[in-house]
């Protein structure tokens, strides 16, 4: 059974912005990881195939086409990883 | 740290809006009790330079020593301890074309002649005699640097930071200072006439500063600045970059900081400026 640590290297909390947090998908699995959550998620606005900014259950976030996803004002790691649960399995 | 150890008081100066420093409050901070005066020769979050030769004079004036921390400033412009009279100086190798993992300290030699080792180990012993009356060991110290420097150094990143030391020679100090003068010039002209929701942070005067640009975009944190511009192939670093304080200064959430040095060209800065323009359109 697939877990979130299957698509995610690692998820740090950021330095300002007031505890964001910022994911990093496993190179191999980005993809497949960025193709679920564009499924799932609420598209609101992007630029240049780059950066996605997405609504999922009440949280707003911005996703990279590198892998990176930047959760704004989130309480903890554990909550980002609910989150994360939610969009990739 | 030491303040928790020892329980000796910090006192902070001010800086202006523009980033630069409030030295009119950084010498009233001085006072016969004062020991040790600190201060970066070039922030590493405005990039401006501080007159380090005004504050070592008057920290000397007051008694105290002048400690510099030169990592800003060692690797883009020509300095001489000597004139600025300062009695302690660091820099990085990382930040200087050399390895990580190295850097290092200048001391006065009178200084460091009358200061105890921090460290026990290999090398920073010149004898060690038995007393037979005692029963004790008595032990001298070896001369500075050996006195400090405990154990088996880190013999590669000393060669190659004196590679790169040697590199930056070669080229002349002052010919990176003005390369980096150039760029910074150029940069601000750009970034100022070809984007409009991008807010510089701290002076954007050249003669000021070295080529280190904090900024933001309106509606974007720095974050996704950053990785917007690393999409093209461009770092720039982003959040505190270790300095909470003058961040709450500048009332900023955080800054984004795009930075000169002698490999970068002027059009690198159009690209960064094009992918600005771009990512502003979010």
């Amino acid at each position: 059974m697939a877990t979130v640590e299957d698509y995610v290297a690692r998820i740090e909390e950021t330095c300002g912005e007031e505890k964001s947090a910022v994911v990093t998908f496993k190179y191999n699995k980005k993809d497949e990881a960025i193709a679920k959550i564009m499924k799932k998620a609420e598209l609101k606005n992007s630029l240049s195939g780059i950066i996605f900014e997405l609504f999922f259950q009440g949280t707003s976030f911005r996703m990279f086409s590198s892998g990176k996803v930047v959760f704004k004002g989130i309480k903890s790691k554990e909550a980002v990883h609910d989150i994360l649960a939610a969009l990739l399995l | 740290m030491i303040s928790k150890i020892n329980g000796f008081t910090i006192k902070y100066a001010k800086v202006n809006d523009d980033g630069t420093l409030d030295y009119e409050d950084f010498e009233s901070k001085f006072s016969s009790k004062t020991k040790l005066a600190s201060l970066s020769q070039v922030s590493n979050v405005s990039g401006v330079i501080n007159d380090v030769k005004r504050i070592a004079k008057v920290a000397h004036e007051n008694g105290a020593l002048m400690l510099v921390d030169g990592a800003q400033s060692v690797p883009h412009m020509p300095v001489d301890v000597r004139d600025l009279d300062v009695d302690f100086l660091a820099f990085s190798g990382h930040k200087m074309l050399g390895p990580t993992g190295i850097g290092a300290l200048y001391g006065k030699k009178s200084l460091l002649e009358t200061m105890a080792p921090f460290q026990g180990g290999g090398e920073m012993i010149k004898d060690v005699i038995f007393n037979q009356k005692t029963g004790r060991c008595g032990i001298d110290w070896n001369e500075p640097p050996w006195k400090f420097e405990a154990g088996t150094p880190n013999i590669c990143g000393g060669v190659a930071l004196m590679e790169a030391v040697k590199y930056l020679e070669n080229i002349g100090m002052s010919e990176v200072l003005k390369h980096e003068k150039m760029l910074t010039e150029y940069a601000v002209k750009t970034m100022q006439s070809c984007c409009t929701k991008l807010v510089l942070y701290g002076t954007s005067d050249p003669a000021l500063k070295c080529g280190i640009m904090p900024f933001g975009i309106a509606g974007l944190s720095s974050h996704d600045v950053a990785l917007f511009l690393d999409n093209y192939g461009i770092m720039v670093r982003s959040g505190f970059h270790c300095a909470q304080p003058l961040h709450q200064v500048f009332k900023l959430q955080s800054s984004a900081r795009a930075s000169f040095y002698i490999y970068n060209t002027r059009e690198e800065i159009d690209r960064f400026v094009e992918v600005l323009q771009e990512i502003e359109k979010f």
